[in-house]
C-alpha cells in the first residue's frame, strides 16, 4: 500500500503554521521583553514591573478578581452541573442547551445587555466598580465553567455511587469521597478555563466603568503606546503564571484519577 | 439433602412499576433462606437485576413488602442494610488503590487502623491476590477486578451477598474458574448469597436453588435438577438446556401419542387430556431401524424401559460438539434434535427410541386466549358487535352465545330483541362474554390490519413442527399463536383468527 504522501508531508502545514503563529511571535514577545528601547539585553523591565507598587497592585487585583471569579462560577455551576448530568428528565439537554447558549452570543452584546441590567438595578454603575465587575465576570465565564463539570459529572457511573453507599456511605460522604474527587478532572479544567482569561479580560471593566486596571488593560495600555518592552514583558508573566497552574493541576489529577487526564479536554 | 433452614429474605406480593408507568413486576412473592446460594435467571428484561436491586435497597418496591430477618426494610436507604453488592461492571473507585477501595465500608464502621489492616490482608488472602494493597486499580486486569469486587464485598461481612450478572465480563476459561471459586467462599464464609445470571449452565452449576424468571414473574423455584428435569412449563423447558418440545395427547393409562408414535411415559393424566412433552436431546436414542410397526421394548437392567424402536426418520445433519455430536432427525411429523457420542451421515435412515422417564410431561395449558369482552349491540340478521379491550368482534350469531336463542318471527331485521328457547326475552345488553380461541386455529400476519389485534411478538418457542408465539398487545395483553413460519422476536404482527373458530361463553346476569 502506497499513499501520495507520506505522514511527514502531511505535517507541513502544521509545521508552517506553528513556526508562524506560535513559536516566532513567542520569540519576539520574549526578545521584547528581555531588552530595552536600545536593542540592548536587559532585565530592567522585569525589575522595573515588580519594583513598582503600581503594576504589583494591579497584578494583584486581576488576581483577587480572577479568583472571586472562579470560586463564584464553580459554587455556581458544580450543583448547576450536577443537576443537569444526573437528573433523568428528557429536558435535560435542552436546558444544558440553555446555559451553554451565551457561549454563542457575541460577547460585547453579551455584557452590553448585563450593563443595561445592572443600571437599571443600581441606578449608576459607577458606585459599584468591583462588585459590577464580578458579576460580569461570573456571567461571561459561567458557561466555560459548566460545560467541562457537566462533561465530568455526566461520565461518572452510577455504579459508583451506589456502590459507595452499598458500603455504608451516607449521601454526604459518597459526594466528598467518590463523586467530588471523580469530578477533580473537570474542576481542573473549569478552573482553568476560568481563572486566567478572568486576568485580562478588561472589556468587562470598561464597560461597567471600573477604572482600575487588571493585567489585560496593561498590556492593553502599554501596546496602544508603543511601549512593546513593557507590554511583552506582562505577557510573559501571564505566561509563567499560566505554566506554573498547568503544572500543578497536572499533578493534582494525575494523583488523584487513573490515567491520564490533560487539563484541556 | 434439604435440611430446614430459617428464612432470611422474603418478598412478598412485590410490585413494581417504573416512573414511565411501565408495570415490571405484577405480584411477585420469594422466600430466601439463610445460607443459600440462590440464582436469579432469566433472559434480558425479566425483572432479574430490578428484585436484586430491591433487595440491595436501589430500587424500591412500588408495593408489597420486603422483609429481612422479619422486619420490613424496603424504606432502609442500601448504607443501612447488611447486605453488599459485587456490580456487574465491578464499580472500583478509580480514585483510590487495592486497600483504599477493600477498607472503604470499614473505615465507615470506624473500626482501627490495624484491624483494617488485617481485615484487608485476609480477605486478598481468600481471592488469591496477596500483597495487591497497593496497587492501583487500572493496573488490574479483569479478573483481578473482579476478585477485589467480591473482596471489598465480602470484607463487610454481610448477611447477604448480592452479585449481579457478576461473571459475564470475564472470558469463558475464568468464568468457569470463578463459578467454582465462588461456590468455595460461598461454601466458607457460610452466607446468603444472590446471584443474578442470563446464563442457564452458570445457574445450574452454582445454586443450591434456582429461581427462573420470564416478564416479571417467577416461572419456576427449584433445585438444579429439578429446573432441568421436571420443568413447569414450556418456557422453563425451552430456557434451560436443549429440548424437544411436542404437542401431543394422552392416549391411555401412561399411553401419550406425539409425534407421530405413541409413547410409554411415567406421568399419568386423563385420557385425551390435550399435553406438551419435553424430551431432552441426549434422552433421545438412535436405534437401528426396526422391522415391524410393533415396539420392542428392553430393559436395561435398572427399570429403564430403553432400546424400543419407536419413531424412524432422517439425519438431516450431524455436528461435532467436542464431547457429543448434535444430531438433526427429520421425520415425518417433527424435526429432532439428539446429543449422543457416534456419529451419523447426513441422509442416514435411523430409528429413534424414548425411554417412560425420559418423556416429561405438563399438561397443556386452557386458560390461555380468554379474553373478557361486553356485548354492545345486538341487531336482528347482524348479530352482536363484542367490544374487547383490544379489539372488536362483529356479526357474532346470538346462538353462539345463548345457545337456543330465537329471534321472533315478527321481528324485522334490525330490531334489538331476543329471546331464549323457552321465548324469555335475554338481557344481553352489557353483559360479559368471554372469548377464546385455539392457538392453531391462528395464523400470524405482517399486516395490522388483516387480523382482528395486533401486538409484537414477545417470545417463541420452536415445537415439533411449529413455532409458539406469543404475541404481547399495546395494553400487555398476551395472545397465544401456533404458527409453522418463523417470526422474530420484536416483530409487529395481527393475529388472525377465523370467526367461526372463536368459542363465547356468557357470564351470569350480575
Amino acid at each position: 500500500m502506497k499513499y501520495a504522501f507520506s505522514r511527514k508531508q502531511l505535517a507541513i502545514p502544521y509545521a508552517i503554521f506553528l513556526v508562524l503563529f506560535v513559536i516566532l511571535p513567542l520569540l519576539v514577545v520574549l526578545s521584547y521583553a528581555f531588552t530595552n528601547g536600545d536593542g540592548q539585553v536587559s532585565f530592567h523591565n522585569f525589575v522595573a514591573f515588580f519594583g513598582s507598587a503600581k503594576t504589583m497592585g494591579t497584578l494583584l487585583y486581576s488576581v483577587v478578581i480572577a479568583v472571586i471569579t472562579t470560586v463564584l462560577c464553580l459554587l455556581i455551576a458544580y450543583p448547576t452541573a450536577y443537576i443537569l448530568a444526573k437528573t433523568r428528565m428528557k429536558s435535560g439537554d435542552a436546558l444544558l442547551m440553555l446555559f451553554v447558549l451565551p457561549m454563542w452570543i457575541n460577547f460585547t452584546l453579551r455584557i452590553t445587555a448585563l450593563k443595561e441590567i445592572l443600571t437599571v438595578l443600581e441606578g449608576n454603575l459607577a458606585l459599584h466598580p468591583f462588585l459590577n465587575t464580578i458579576v460580569g465576570m461570573v456571567y461571561d465565564f459561567l458557561p466555560f465553567m459548566i460545560l467541562p463539570l457537566y462533561n465530568a459529572l455526566a461520565k461518572l457511573d452510577d455504579s459508583y455511587m451506589e456502590a459507595a453507599q452499598d458500603l455504608g456511605a451516607s449521601k454526604r460522604y459518597v459526594f466528598l469521597r467518590v463523586i467530588l474527587p471523580l469530578s477533580v478532572p473537570g474542576i481542573v479544567s473549569g478552573v482553568t478555563m476560568v481563572l486566567l482569561p478572568s486576568m485580562t479580560n478588561y472589556v468587562v471593566l470598561d464597560m461597567v466603568y471600573n477604572s482600575t486596571y487588571i493585567m489585560g488593560s496593561l498590556i492593553g495600555s502599554y501596546f496602544s503606546s508603543y511601549d512593546w518592552h513593557n507590554g511583552s514583558v506582562i505577557s510573559i508573566i501571564l505566561l509563567v503564571i499560566i505554566g506554573i497552574i498547568t503544572v500543578i493541576s497536572n499533578r493534582f489529577t494525575e494523583g488523584e484519577s487513573s490515567g491520564k487526564v490533560s487539563v484541556l479536554r | 439433602m434439604e435440611e430446614k433452614k430459617d428464612t432470611l429474605i422474603e418478598l412478598k406480593h412485590i410490585k413494581k412499576v417504573f416512573e414511565d408507568g411501565v408495570t415490571l413486576i405484577e405480584d411477585l412473592s420469594l422466600e430466601i433462606k439463610k445460607g443459600e446460594f440462590v440464582t436469579l435467571l432469566g433472559p434480558s428484561g425479566c425483572g432479574k437485576t430490578t428484585i436484586l436491586r430491591m433487595i440491595g435497597g436501589f430500587e424500591k418496591p412500588t408495593s408489597g413488602e420486603l422483609l429481612l430477618n422479619g422486619k420490613d426494610i424496603s424504606a432502609l436507604p442500601p448504607n443501612e442494610r447488611p447486605i453488599n453488592t459485587v456490580f456487574q461492571k465491578y464499580a472500583l473507585f478509580p480514585h483510590l488503590n487495592v486497600y483504599d477501595n477493600i477498607a472503604f465500608g470499614l473505615k465507615l464502621k470506624g473500626m482501627d487502623k490495624k484491624t483494617q489492616d488485617e481485615k484487608v490482608k485476609k480477605v486478598l488472602e481468600m481471592v488469591d491476590l496477596e500483597g495487591f494493597e497497593k496497587r492501583s486499580i487500572s493496573t488490574l486486569s479483569g479478573g483481578q477486578q473482579q476478585r477485589i469486587a467480591i473482596a471489598r464485598a465480602i470484607v463487610n461481612e454481610p448477611e447477604v451477598l448480592l452479585l449481579d450478572e457478576s461473571l459475564s465480563a470475564l472470558d469463558y476459561k475464568m468464568r468457569k474458574e470463578m463459578q467454582i471459586e465462588l461456590k468455595e467462599m460461598h461454601r466458607k464464609l457460610g452466607i446468603t448469597f444472590i446471584f443474578v445470571t442470563h446464563d442457564q449452565e452458570e445457574a445450574l452449576t452454582m445454586s443450591d436453588k434456582v429461581v427462573v424468571m420470564s416478564d416479571g414473574d417467577i416461572q419456576q423455584v427449584g433445585t438444579p435438577e429439578d429446573i432441568y428435569n421436571e420443568p413447569a412449563n414450556l418456557f422453563v423447558a425451552d430456557f434451560i438446556g436443549a429440548s424437544n418440545i411436542f404437542k401431543g395427547k394422552m392416549v391411555g393409562e401412561k399411553q401419550v401419542e406425539f409425534g407421530g408414535a405413541v409413547f410409554t411415559c411415567v406421568d399419568d393424566y386423563a385420557v385425551d387430556t390435550v399435553i406438551d412433552a419435553v424430551v431432552r436431546p441426549e434422552d433421545v436414542e438412535i436405534v437401528k431401524l426396526g422391522s415391524g410397526q410393533e415396539k420392542e421394548e428392553v430393559s436395561d437392567g435398572e427399570g429403564r424401559m430403553t432400546g424400543g424402536w419407536q419413531l424412524d426418520g432422517e439425519v438431516l445433519a450431524c455436528d461435532f460438539k467436542g464431547i457429543f455430536y448434535v444430531t438433526a432427525v427429520k421425520t415425518d411429523r417433527a424435526e429432532i434434535e439428539v446429543h449422543n457420542l457416534k456419529s451419523f451421515k447426513a441422509g442416514d435412515r435411523v430409528g429413534l427410541a424414548i425411554a417412560p422417564d425420559s418423556i416429561h410431561i405438563i399438561p397443556y395449558d386452557t386458560s390461555i386466549n380468554h379474553y373478557e369482552g361486553v356485548l354492545e349491540s345486538y341487531h336482528a340478521g347482524l348479530g352482536f358487535l363484542i367490544r374487547f379491550e383490544d379489539f372488536v368482534l362483529d356479526h357474532v350469531a346470538p346462538q353462539r352465545i345463548f345457545a337456543g336463542a330465537v329471534e321472533k318471527p315478527e321481528d324485522t331485521i334490525g330490531r334489538d330483541e331476543l329471546f331464549d328457547a323457552n321465548g324469555q326475552m335475554i338481557e344481553w345488553e352489557g353483559r360479559k362474554v368471554i372469548a377464546s380461541y385455539k392457538p392453531e386455529d391462528a395464523v400470524l400476519s405482517d399486516d395490522a390490519k388483516a387480523g382482528f389485534v395486533a401486538g409484537e411478538i414477545f417470545n417463541f418457542i420452536f415445537m415439533d413442527d411449529h413455532y409458539r408465539y406469543r404475541v404481547r398487545s399495546e395494553s400487555e395483553e398476551d395472545y397465544i399463536v401456533n404458527d409453522v413460519y418463523l417470526w422474530n422476536r420484536g416483530d409487529h404482527v395481527s393475529v388472525n383468527v377465523p370467526l367461526e373458530k372463536f368459542v363465547f361463553e356468557a357470564a351470569d346476569v350480575q
